[in-house]
């Protein structure tokens, strides 16, 4: 009864916002996905500027970072406007010698993993308040992770239109046919937002997805 | 050594979310890796992962988490049946499993079958 319930406010509140052309619009996946290079990929697109710090050490983004006003245009003109929440990679484990592996000190690996676990709490968290939400997989890496299927399953629980960016495929490894057979029911477009390949693709699959 | 710790749906079935979460990771925390028959509700997974995150300190550092569950492409008749069957027992289908990750490196999910890595030897299959 409450998920029904749950499940027609969304709808009302999505309802209201498509009135009004401007939708919250949330970056989710595991770490080191992308999502950062993605959300920076956009704004540099259109509003010239970056958003977020990107690194090679997972967990980088601690904390959800929004940019509000982002207008795109598609190619017959149509503008879509959202704000654009970049949020922390959601984990089931965070160790933190893992950062002292890749060259951390342990005092800042300790603060790393530290805020990386409140990061995952908070991406959980707001999940509730997103209206769209591209899921941003590294398509080198398996899929058929867990976390992946979680992020998924909460996702349509709430109702939230979703659209998978399979990204990192200008790597040899990144196999996009395997993200597209774990995930048949969704549109999946394939991206590498650090090269800029086939992000005009993505926003027109975003127009799609957020009507 | 590993320790695998089975849970049936029945010990867990009548009990609230946050207790069935509790539960299990109390489990996991003594090191064992909790066989759990069925599995949790989605937003009780986030909410899992949510608690797992709470808990985190230099001895525990988060979980390891799969579950196997059966596709349901059923239609007509079975899939009525499906639906009355898991109203009257409750959505027993499936397998959850979860360790800790000082225990097990990495649990890599193929559709129809499990594989289980431990930090102790180098691999280990189910």
């Amino acid at each position: 009864m409450v998920s029904v319930w749950k499940k027609l406010m969304n709808k009302f509140l999505r309802n209201l916002f498509k009135r009004k052309s401007h939708v919250k619009l949330g970056l989710y996946g595991p770490p080191n996905g992308g999502k950062s290079t993605l959300a920076n990929k956009i704004c540099e697109d259109w509003l010239g500027e970056s958003m977020s710090s990107v690194s090679h050490i997972a967990h980088e983004t601690r904390e959800i970072v929004i940019k509000e006003q982002i207008s795109i245009k598609n190619k017959k003109g149509k503008e879509l406007s959202f704000s654009l929440v970049d949020t922390p990679g959601i984990a089931t484990r965070i160790d933190y010698e893992d950062f002292i592996k890749r060259g951390m000190k342990n005092t800042m690996a300790k603060k790393r993993a530290k805020e990386a676990t409140k990061g995952v709490i908070d991406s959980i968290k707001w999940l509730d308040t997103m209206e769209a939400v591209v899921v941003v997989l590294d398509s080198t890496q398996d899929p058929y992770s867990q976390v992946n299927i979680t992020i998924m399953g909460n996702l349509v629980a709430r109702d939230i239109p979703v659209l998978i960016a399979a990204n990192k495929v200008d790597l040899k490894r990144s196999n996009m046919d395997r993200i597209k057979a774990a995930f048949p029911q969704y549109n999946v477009v394939g991206i590498s937002a650090k090269y800029g390949k086939n992000v005009d693709e993505f926003y027109e699959e975003l127009f799609k997805v957020v009507k | 050594m590993v320790t695998f710790q089975f849970i049936p749906y029945g010990e867990v079935e009548y009990l609230s979310s946050a207790k069935r979460i509790n539960r299990l990771l109390n489990i996991v925390k003594e090191n064992k890796i909790v066989l759990m028959e069925g599995r949790l509700k989605k937003q009780e997974e986030a909410d899992l992962i949510e608690i797992t995150m709470e808990e985190i300190n230099s001895k525990f550092r988060g979980i390891e988490l799969s579950v196997i569950y059966p596709d349901n492409k059923h239609d007509g008749m079975k899939k009525v049946k499906t639906h009355v069957m898991n109203a009257l027992l409750g959505d027993r289908r499936g397998m959850t499993i979860i360790g800790p990750a000082n225990v097990v490196r990495k649990i890599e999910q193929n559709p129809d079958k499990i594989e289980l890595f431990t930090r102790d030897s180098k691999k280990r299959r189910r």
